[in-house]
């Protein structure tokens, strides 16, 4: 029923959303805590940027990402002078796409659960002689742990069901940058239904799994 | 030796403003609340930052506006027991009460740590976590977390004003109790004349940002300045009715806690 590229791209697929989702992870989380817990010129608006991709078409956002890391890009055209690679038309383009677009998940639900934490259980850890850094570790995102596990697991669903910026941005390579999304539009374009129902059977699976996990992890437990 | 602290603070329409001094001794902050106790702990402790003044502790600064001085909370040496206690829900009483213990040598957080859970009578729920324990309990665990570094200075914060009556009384007569096993400057906060005359060693009294007497316990309870004191001496321990000023508006309530920082 699947045939080797259909496989390839349920394995990618997976690449892609891990891959992204550590990153989510490890640049949300701050980024979460410092609009959770700081006040600084500028914050609602860094807000406002990080979130768009939530709401824009994802082809909009790809646009973006074209301006920025492609060939001729902003930051692209100096990665290719300096190292004669692009990341256009790879699977870490298809990563990147995953990344921008599932990073609003991780700070929204993020920068919700640690400003839910108890102000007083910060101050308690301050007068205990605990730095803020300390204190972020010991009792601030412990205590937001649930939320973020959340937003790690919403992250990961999105990554895995990005279409339209890594359409844009990583095009659509049977074996090298077709990712599910792109396999069951490619296969349903060639009127292959049979192996388009197996995909979509098993993204949708994985997706409820997911939602249920995020689920479990946003009950409280206190 | 002691505590001393003079500070002004402005906080949103509501002006902060004063003086006092105590020895290694009970001080009760007695007043309604919104009359400024809470924030002055907050100073005290670094989390709230004042205008101007002067806080110190025995031979350190604490903060001095004169000398640009102004200790981090993590560097004040400060017990404070929160008014909703603040332990970490996370974490089991020992955890808790270890948590506090930060900066005290290695091989001698054991023995305090033993030391506080006799002195606090918490043998057998150490492993439990705070939702799990009485409301007396928790008071104690709080207190331990506290104590177990040896603070300079001790910051109560109404820590009775969540229990029943029974129990209020019981844990009056542990704080008086402790204050022979600990000496170093305590300051209670308290609206309720009752905790006020059954533990203070001095009293301060404070009304809308200012204080208006400080004496002796027996001084303040005996000689009240004027009828304002009285008044607040002879209330209902528990209420808190919305007092009139001289002009007879209704005190401004939610100015004057100026809690929560961001």
């Amino acid at each position: 029923m699947m045939d080797s590229t259909t496989l390839f791209s349920i394995r990618l697929s997976l690449q892609v959303a891990a891959v992204s989702t550590f990153f989510v992870v490890f640049i949300g989380v701050p980024i979460a805590y410092l609009l959770a817990r700081k006040s600084f010129p500028g914050k609602e608006a860094i807000d406002i940027v990080m979130t768009l991709p939530l709401v824009l078409p994802p082809t909009v956002t790809g646009y973006y990402l074209i301006i920025v890391f492609g060939r001729n890009g902003l930051i692209g055209r100096y990665l290719y002078e300096w190292t004669g690679w692009g990341i256009m038309f790879t699977w870490y383009a298809a990563a990147l796409a995953s990344f921008v677009v599932a990073l609003p998940l991780m700070i929204k639900a993020g920068r919700a659960a640690l400003e839910s934490v108890d102000r007083n259980l910060i101050n308690a850890s301050y007068t205990l002689g605990y730095s803020e850094l300390e204190t972020a570790l010991k009792v601030t995102l412990p205590l937001a742990k649930r939320g973020l596990l959340a937003g790690g697991v919403l992250s990961f669903a999105r990554a895995l069901g990005e279409f339209g910026a890594t359409l844009m941005l990583a095009g659509n390579i049977p074996g090298k940058t077709e990712t599910m999304p792109l396999a069951i539009y490619s296969l349903a374009g060639s009127g292959d239904w049979g192996a388009a129902s197996s995909v979509v059977g098993i993204l949708t699976l994985m997706a409820a799994i997911f939602l249920y996990l995020a689920n479990r992890y946003s009950k409280r437990i206190f | 030796m002691g505590l001393k602290v003079t500070v002004k603070k402005a906080v949103k329409g509501f002006m902060l403003d004063v003086s006092w001094q105590i020895g290694n001794e009970l001080a009760v902050l007695f007043g309604f609340s919104g009359s400024g106790k809470s924030l002055t702990l907050q100073l005290i402790a670094g989390l709230i930052k004042p205008d101007s003044g002067f806080i110190g502790a025995n031979v350190s600064t604490y903060f001095d506006s004169a000398n640009d001085i102004d200790a981090a909370p993590q560097q004040r040496s400060i017990g404070y027991v929160f008014q909703d206690l603040a332990l970490f829900p996370h974490m089991t009483v020992r955890q808790n009460i270890l948590f506090g213990a930060k900066g005290v040598p290695r091989q001698e957080t054991a023995e305090r740590y033993h030391e506080m859970v006799d002195a606090f009578y918490l043998n057998g729920i150490e492993n439990k976590r705070p939702s799990e324990i009485s409301g007396g309990q928790k008071q104690r665990v709080a207190f331990a977390r506290a104590l177990i570094r040896r603070p300079n200075v001790l910051l109560l914060d109404e820590p009775f004003s969540a229990l029943d009556t029974p129990l209020r009384i019981e844990m009056r007569a542990f704080l008086k109790d402790l204050r022979k096993q600990f000496h170093m400057p305590i300051v209670l906060v308290t609206h309720d004349a009752g905790e006020a005359a059954s533990l203070a060693d001095s009293i301060i009294v404070y009304s809308e940002g200012s204080v208006i007497q400080k004496g002796s316990a027996g001084e303040v309870l005996d000689n009240p300045i004027d009828e304002r004191v009285r008044r607040l001496l002879v209330g209902q321990p528990t209420s808190d009715p919305l007092p009139v000023n001289h002009s007879g508006q209704a005190r401004r309530k939610s100015s004057a806690s100026g809690e929560n920082r961001p």
